[in-house]
């Protein structure tokens, strides 16, 4: 007989792995990137392209290189970065840009701190806020979706809903009639990046996330409730009711695509149900803070990227023990 | 003009007033040490290895400080040399000790001990004995999952490739006992290091009966009490099926060595001694390379003296 | 439908190679070796010696202290010797040989078959038989059940709850007992229940085994006070303290004992084992396992005398099969791994599975990327992904402040970790160092 294999128990596995994860997340933005092709066209298409192989020769390169690990890129999870940087970008932003987000967004925001698992940030967002600190006014100059364009660079730019949104808030009360309608707004078509043009498609990526249990439904549920229930207290006048504010709100610039997928990233969220509570509500109250008083019209990746640096703090929060009171 | 005089005045008046704080503060929370003991942790080695038993080198030079004789009090790395420059610094005797070294006593190399399973769990020795006899049938001998190596501040104990033991790096073992206290099967023992290095030793603590040892490993000593019967010391004795070499008494006759038949018993140190004495005074880093599973060659290489380097990382 | 509260993971069942197949009877040994350490507790202390003639049923080794349970001959014949074998893992074990010769049983034992109704003895004698027949716990902690029927002074037993859930993949014995047997183990259940004073049993079965369920449903339709609870999949409700809290929403608290909460919990098993005891005066001499694996050629369930060598077992259930790679005494979830299978079956082997080479081995570790799936699958609300490597950094005293001893070693978190990552291996290590640790603390504060 040949030598038996010994091992502690447990000898079953639930056959989960890093890279199935990274995979179904991948999946879930599928829909949302689809609309966002037949909205901005080859831009579209280009700027994802031009961010994940950004993304996955960085991760190649600094593995194999400096850190002289067995490289990771089996795991998916720099395509997904790239994915997801990507769905932070205008459609039109020149390629050398891209190329330097990702480079921020994988060499900074996750290859320094050890590679996949040991990073405190979402590696996406530090590239986003790089990139928007770096380059204000590319970053904000978003192209208007006008069904699938051929073009590139060249696409038509326009206002954003969230920059008509921050006027009213201040008090200019007759630019609500320059806010999208709101039909549009969920089903997609309104100007921004890649990943906000259509919420419909990413809360059902959410949704299929959460029902895969790959993601729990704590984080943006939390996120999304206080969003809503700070935009009902403090709406502004124009608006015919708070409903209608507190769509506005939930349905621009990246909420969905903040809450159902950049704030679920398993490394930089906390693990406990209740940290995540936690942690959604922070990130709530931190978007409406910036949104409503702040200088910027949109606040989610810094609102995440500030709850990632309390994580090790909510981590302390002990899970319910059994038997415990 | 004005601009450049408020902010150097600003900026000059909160550094001078946080100055004075910390200042103050140093002052008023200050605690009064004995310089001596800053003056003994200059001698120590500064690994901070634990081996003399205390927390690390500051621990030691207090514990110093404070007693009345060093008798008990030894830094196993600086060995008598450094105990005698305390002693100096404190006024006191330097006690005596014989330089001492690790032996791993265990010589069941692959060809010897075949192996019966394969372990597909942890590489850790401490979880494989607790989970059953070990990869070869010998339930007494080196397991070769390295938690010694992984215990080592001095980087002197590695996992040889070819033998799967570990073997120590006479040069560079300190004897801080370490590696001792790793092995989980208590195979490690610190015996004295002899003059130039020469001493006997049984590289075997299998305490199966001699056919059941002898089945499990060719090397393995069997308790047939031969090298006892020739040890003109009587320092050999046979306990539980097992020779032990009493390194007091011992004088190196080597009259025991050719009696062994199985050849578990050792002289170290001599130029004609056996090939496969498992001394190795060279580095082995090549063999690191090639020896270690990948994660606990990474594991050893980041773990230094692992309570002071990670677990600020610990809750992300 | 009722489950426990916290954490848990659905494995796939598996229990289709053996399910529903009728218990076979293992033919005698040649040579029957009888382990005296079966149970947690003291060893037994045998009282036969060389050369003596032992009877089926007679007993070989009376029990070593409180906590401890005898052995008896599951055999007759000769004994032979009194010396250690060599455990499936490789380590010594005390045994008892025995040269089986004829099959002769003590004359006080019923053997046949009819189903023995009436107890009229009083709870302190069924105590005592039950005591007195090496009764331990079959669900596979071996706990003397005579212990666990006598709760410590100011703790009263309320509920019985009888564990038929058998939440472990490829395991079917439990299942195919109460379908076989179902009868006996109601009697049995009347009889805890007498010897426990209480008027309350619930028997837990989960929903994968319907037929289990309406059989204990119609058994129990005409007794007072067994109710028969359907559970949902969820492992490791078979968990004793999982199991309570399924039953009664009750939870053990930490470093208590399960009749803190009024429940005491035993295997259908066991109870088989006590109605076999107080009624029919056999000894436990024997055990249904499930032989099983999907490569086996007749997987099944067995009866089998303790001391019958498990490769005995194994040629009645088709041989080794060829793609073996690994083989556990129990289940895939808590089973250990065996080096070999020149072991005698005794009370703990409830199970044999052979796995194929290609499900053997682990997954490739990778980094820890915090996803906290082993947090929510804890069934004790622990932190496996920190304790694990604070048993990595040996950080003893923070793991006993993290509860580690809490820790059923399910392997709930390991199985469910997507890096592959070892934790249980760890956990496990750090909890035998801290248990010491605590031992010693408290052996040095007696002394003070």
């Amino acid at each position: 007989m040949k030598n038996l294999i010994v091992a502690p128990a447990p000898h079953a596995h639930s056959g989960d792995s890093v890279r199935r994860n990274m995979l179904l997340v991948i999946a879930a933005l599928m829909p949302a990137y689809a609309v966002s092709l037949v909205a901005f066209g080859w831009g579209a298409l280009i700027t994802t392209l031009i961010s994940v192989a950004a993304c996955c020769i960085t991760e190649w390169v600094i593995a194999k290189w400096v850190l002289k690990q067995r490289p990771t890129l089996c795991d998916c999870s720099a395509i997904l970065t790239g994915l997801l940087l990507a769905f932070n970008l205008p459609s039109n932003l020149p390629w050398w840009i891209i190329v330097i987000g990702a480079v921020v967004a994988i060499g900074i925001g996750k290859m320094t701190y050890g590679g996949l698992g040991q990073n405190p940030f979402n590696p996406a967002l530090v590239g986003r806020v790089f990139l928007l600190i770096s380059f204000p006014v590319q970053m904000t100059t978003w192209p208007r979706p006008l069904g699938f364009s051929s073009s590139y660079v060249d696409a038509t730019t326009g206002a954003t809903p969230l920059a008509a949104m921050k006027q009213v808030v201040k008090g200019n009360a007759d630019l609500v009639s320059q806010l999208p309608d709101l039909k549009d707004a969920f089903f997609g078509f309104m100007g921004g990046s890649l990943g906000e043009v259509s919420a419909l498609a990413l809360i059902a990526g959410g949704i299929f996330l959460i029902a895969m249990r790959v993601i729990t439904w704590h984080i943006p549920v939390s996120i999304l409730a206080t969003i809503a229930l700070f935009a009902w207290i403090t709406t502004p006048e124009g608006f015919a009711c708070s409903h209608e504010y507190i769509l506005y709100t939930l349905l621009t610039g990246g909420i969905m695509l903040g809450a159902f997928f950049m704030a679920t990233d398993y490394v930089t969220s906390p693990m406990t149900a209740w940290g995540k509570i936690i942690f959604g509500i922070g990130i709530g109250l931190i978007v409406m803070v910036i949104r409503t008083w702040g200088a910027y019209p949109e606040g989610m990746s810094f609102a995440i990227l500030i709850m990632n640096a309390t994580v090790p703090l909510l981590n302390k929060i002990r899970p319910k023990r059994f038997g415990g009171a | 003009m004005n601009l450049i005089t408020i902010s150097l005045l600003v900026l000059g008046g909160t550094g001078l007033v946080a100055a004075v704080l910390l200042y103050l503060i140093a002052q008023r929370f200050k605690v009064e040490e004995d310089p001596r003991i800053d003056q003994v942790q200059e001698v120590l080695p500064g690994a901070n290895c634990g081996g003399c038993g205390f927390a690390g080198c500051r621990a030691l030079a207090e514990a110093c400080t404070k007693a009345s004789s060093l008798d008990g009090l030894m830094c196993p790395v600086g060995g008598a040399p450094t105990m005698e420059k305390v002693g100096a610094i404190l006024g006191l005797a330097a006690p005596q000790g014989e330089p001492k070294v690790a032996v791993v006593r265990c010589n069941g190399t692959c060809e010897a001990r075949p192996k019966t399973s394969e372990y597909n769990g942890t590489r850790s020795c401490a979880i494989m004995h607790s989970m059953y006899v070990g990869e070869s049938g010998c339930a007494f001998g080196c397991l070769g999952c390295g938690d010694c190596v992984a215990a080592c501040p001095f980087d002197a104990i590695h996992i040889n490739p070819e033998t799967g033991l570990a073997e120590v790096d006479e040069a560079k073992c300190t004897a801080c006992g370490n590696c001792v206290k790793a092995c989980p099967r208590h195979i490690i023992e610190l015996r004295k290091k002899g003059e130039n290095g020469q001493r006997m030793v049984v590289l075997c603590v299998n305490q199966d009966k001699g056919p059941v040892a002898k089945k499990n490993c060719a090397n393995a000593c069997i308790g047939c009490g031969l090298c006892a019967k020739v040890c003109p010391q009587e320092a050999i004795t046979i306990t539980n099926n097992v020779a032990y070499i009493d390194f007091d008494k011992c004088v190196v006759c080597r009259e025991c060595e050719p009696q062994c038949p199985t050849k578990a018993l050792h002289a170290i140190g001599f130029a004609d001694a056996q090939a496969a004495a498992p001394v190795v005074t060279t580095e082995v880093t090549e063999g690191e390379k090639k020896g270690f599973d990948p994660v606990i060659a990474a594991k050893i290489k980041a773990l230094p003296t692992p309570k002071a380097v990670f677990p600020q990382c610990l809750r992300y | 439908m009722n489950t426990f509260r916290i954490g848990g993971v659905h494995p796939h069942d598996n229990k289709e190679y053996s399910a529903h197949q009728p218990i076979v009877e293992c033919p005698l040994p040649k040579q029957a070796i009888i382990p005296l350490a079966q149970h947690i507790g003291a060893p037994a202390k045998p009282i036969v010696q060389k050369g003596d003639h032992v009877k089926v049923g007679q007993m070989i080794a009376e029990a070593g202290g409180f906590v401890s349970a005898s052995v008896h001959s599951s055999v007759s014949g000769v004994v032979t010797k009194i010396d250690t074998t060599v455990d499936a893992w490789g380590m010594k074990m005390p045994a008892i040989f025995i040269d089986v010769e004829g099959d002769e049983w003590l004359p006080e034992i019923d053997r046949s078959s009819d189903v023995r109704r009436d107890c009229t003895i009083e709870a302190k004698e069924i105590i005592d038989k039950i005591s007195k027949a090496g009764i331990v716990g079959l669900g596979g902690a071996c706990f003397p059940t005579h212990v666990k029927l006598c709760p410590p002074p100011g703790q009263k037993a309320e509920v019985l709850i009888v564990n038929g859930v058998e939440c472990e993949p490829y395991l079917t014995c439990d299942h195919q007992l109460m379908m076989e047997h179902g009868e006996e183990i109601i009697i049995g259940i009347q009889i805890t229940m007498k010897a426990l004073g209480i008027h309350r049993a619930i028997i837990g079965i989960e929903k994968n085994k319907p037929d289990a369920i309406a059989r204990m449903h119609e058994l129990t339709r005409k007794t007072l006070g067994i109710e028969v609870m359907p559970l949902q999949l969820k492992y490791p409700q078979g968990g004793e303290k999982q199991l309570i809290d399924a039953c009664i929403g009750r939870q053990v608290p930490s470093g208590a004992l399960p009749i803190a909460t009024g429940a005491v919990v035993d295997n259908v098993a066991t109870i088989y084992a006590i109605y076999e005891a107080v009624q029919k005066n056999k000894p436990l001499i024997s055990r249904v396992m499930t032989v099983t694996g999907k490569s086996l050629t007749k997987p099944g369930n067995y009866l089998v005398r303790f001391g019958t060598p498990l490769t005995q077992v194994v040629e009645l259930a088709g041989g080794v099969p060829e793609d073996t790679g690994k083989i556990i005494g129990g289940g895939p979830m808590m089973g250990r791994a065996m080096n070999n299978i020149n072991m005698p079956t005794h009370k703990r082997t409830s199970g044999l599975l052979f796995l194929p080479e290609s499900e053997s081995r682990r997954g490739i570790e990778e980094n820890c990327i915090r996803c906290g799936k082993c947090v929510s699958a804890c069934p004790m609300g622990l932190e496996p992904y920190l304790l694990s490597r604070q048993s990595e950094l040996k950080m003893w005293d923070e793991m006993e402040a993290h509860n580690v001893m809490d820790c059923i070693e399910c392997g709930c978190c390991q199985f469910t970790c997507p890096s592959h990552r070892p934790l249980l291996d760890y956990v496990r290590n750090g909890k035998a160092t801290v248990g010491g640790i605590i031992r010693a603390r408290n052996a040095a504060a007696k002394k003070v």
